[in-house]
């Protein structure tokens, strides 16, 4: 059977959902694109093809890179296809107002030019629904307040891979408390170098192992805040 | 040609002992967080000879430049590109002076990390750029008297490819090290064994091979054994952190005992590895404790994961990666393309 081809266009929905997650777990971006297109032509709304076809996709995909089944590249790859995706469905998602998951700021710490896992967690942050602003590599404290005051995000993310970065971290939270905007958001930490305890020590709100706990984190820190802003 | 020193060094000894930490002592000197440690060697050289001198005053055999950042596309960040050789240069001239003036053949390894970028398709980074920024780093550290390469806390096997094409043309010898800090594989996904493999296909292979930093002690040495496993003829490598990074009164400090790393020097000996280190967290009384355990601690059989786990604590993840994967749950996947 492997050598049919599978025509997109004759799957029922169902299928098709079904078969984009294969392809998202494959990292084939065409593929995914065309079936994009194919649900929004059903008729389709831009939020159920995001969250069905995509966004459930990609939990998969990071479930397997948690668990130690798939790696680096392979989620790469599975990220770039999903950003065909997301590249077309971004302004029918603001053109139908579909509600947001929330917003992040994300960024490599001052000296570090790391940001494999940093892209990772941007990528699967965007794959959850969320907006991401990414400031890149080498951010200095007045950087990432600057992208704070502009953006409000709900979360802040800091990125760092060396032990000799990471500490920059502190700083930068440090910062914030003095004037008196740490707890206006969600702080969130991640490297290769880090662990929970440091990120306690230093004041974050949580310590994310790899890209799919950062975003099974911020989807819960995120909905903690809503429900005490509105209790 | 000549024997290179680590060789003749290999040649005569069982097993030699490399150096620890770089960051962590230069922090504990008053570097800031996010500030290239590179620039040492020019600004602060005085701080950088007494974390060679450390190391030597401590036993070890093998220690490593002040360069690991030192190529083109880290040193960019401090708009320091140009800065390339000199700094290696430097790095590696100090290391010079400090090895000839300890009255014992001492190796000095210009220490190569990774660029920090990904390779093509994934990233931007070519195969012929990776070359070209090692290469230069080469030069800089033969410039400065360095003995070997030491290529280390590499993630894809294409960057450390790229590196050893690097020492050929620099003409220089070398080993490397990657760092296997995800669930017992490089973040890129390579195993110990695919590791092994791969370095025996280099047209440039290392004088000897092995891992360095990643998740403590104890995986650090399940990686050891998976490449025993494969049972290389190559000299192997081990430089594991001590324990795990805490952060105390604005200091980072790793949990590992100058007792715990002699258990994981001998650990590892008993492995079959032939030089042994530290990586983060691994300070001067560490590298003593471990040359005196590794001195005084008679030859014992190869040890097993269970042994490992005794003596340096659990592992990470429950497996590493290699073996047999077949009885593996596998995702239920429809028919596709091929």
């Amino acid at each position: 059977m492997a050598d049919d081809e599978i025509i997109l266009a004759d799957l029922s929905d169902d299928e098709l959902v079904m078969q984009m997650h294969d392809d998202l777990y494959d990292g084939l971006k065409e593929e995914i694109e065309e079936g994009v297109n194919l649900l929004i032509s059903r008729g389709w709304t831009p939020y159920d093809t995001l969250t069905k076809a995509l966004v459930a996709g990609m939990t998969i995909v990071g479930a397997d890179f948690r668990d130690g089944i798939l790696f680096v590249p392979e989620v790469l790859l599975a990220a770039n296809a999903m950003k065909g995706g997301m590249f077309i469905l971004k302004p029918l998602l603001i053109a139908t107002g579909a509600p947001r998951m929330g917003k992040m700021v994300i960024g490599t710490v001052k000296g570090d030019i790391h940001d494999i896992g940093k892209n990772l967690v941007g990528m699967m942050m965007e794959g959850a629904g969320f907006e991401v602003r990414d400031l890149g590599i080498n951010n200095s404290v007045e950087k990432y307040l600057a992208a704070l005051e502009e953006e409000k995000p709900d979360i802040l993310g800091m990125s760092a891979l060396l032990t000799t970065t990471m500490p920059y971290m502190k700083v930068v939270i440090d910062t914030m408390k003095e004037k008196g905007m740490r707890e206006d958001y969600i702080v969130l930490v991640g490297g290769a170098p880090l662990n929970e305890e440091f990120s306690k020590a230093i004041g974050a709100d949580a310590y994310c192992r790899d890209a799919a706990v950062a975003v099974e984190t911020a989807k819960a820190l995120v909905l903690r805040k809503h429900n005490q802003m509105n209790a | 040609m000549s024997q290179d020193a680590l060789t003749k060094l290999l040649a005569s000894n069982d097993w030699l002992m490399a150096d620890g930490a770089t960051g962590t002592n230069l922090f504990n000197m008053g570097l800031e967080s996010g500030e290239p440690p590179e620039f040492w060697n020019v600004d602060k050289p005085d701080n950088i000879r007494t974390l060679y001198r450390n190391a030597v005053n401590a036993g070890s055999d093998i220690f490593l430049t002040n360069t690991f950042g030192g190529n083109a596309s880290r040193l960019k960040l401090h708009q320091a590109q140009g800065w390339v050789r000199e700094l290696n240069r430097v790095g590696a001239a100090l290391g010079r002076e400090i090895a000839d003036a300890s009255g014992r053949v001492v190796v000095v390894a210009g220490s190569v990390g990774p660029t920090g970028e990904i390779f093509e398709p994934m990233g931007t980074l070519t195969h012929r750029a990776a070359v070209e920024m090692f290469h230069e780093q080469a030069e800089g550290l033969k410039e400065g008297g360095a003995d070997v390469l030491w290529v280390e806390t590499m993630s894809a096997p294409e960057e450390y490819a790229a590196a050893a094409e690097a020492a050929a043309l620099a003409g220089m010898p070398w080993c490397g090290t990657m760092s296997f800090d995800t669930a017992g594989r490089t973040m890129m996904g390579t195993t110990s064994a695919a590791m092994a493999e791969m370095v025996e296909k280099l047209a440039n292979p290392p004088i000897a091979f092995g891992a360095n930093c990643g998740v403590g002690a104890s995986d650090l040495m399940r990686t050891v054994l998976g490449f025993a496993a494969i049972g290389s003829a190559r000299p192997l490598i081990a430089k594991g952190n001590a324990g795990i990074p805490k952060y105390h009164d604005g200091h980072i400090h790793y949990d590992g005992t100058p007792e715990l790393m002699g258990e994981y020097a001998v650990l590892a000996r008993d492995a079959g590895v032939r030089i042994i280190g530290g990586c983060c967290g691994t300070m001067p009384e560490h590298l003593a404790a471990m040359r005196k355990a590794l001195e005084n601690t008679p030859k014992g059989p190869m040890p097993s994961p269970e042994d490992i786990t005794a003596k340096l604590g659990a592992f990470s993840s429950n497996s590493d990666g290699t073996g047999d994967t077949s009885n593996d749950p596998k995702r239920e996947r429809r028919n596709r393309r091929g």
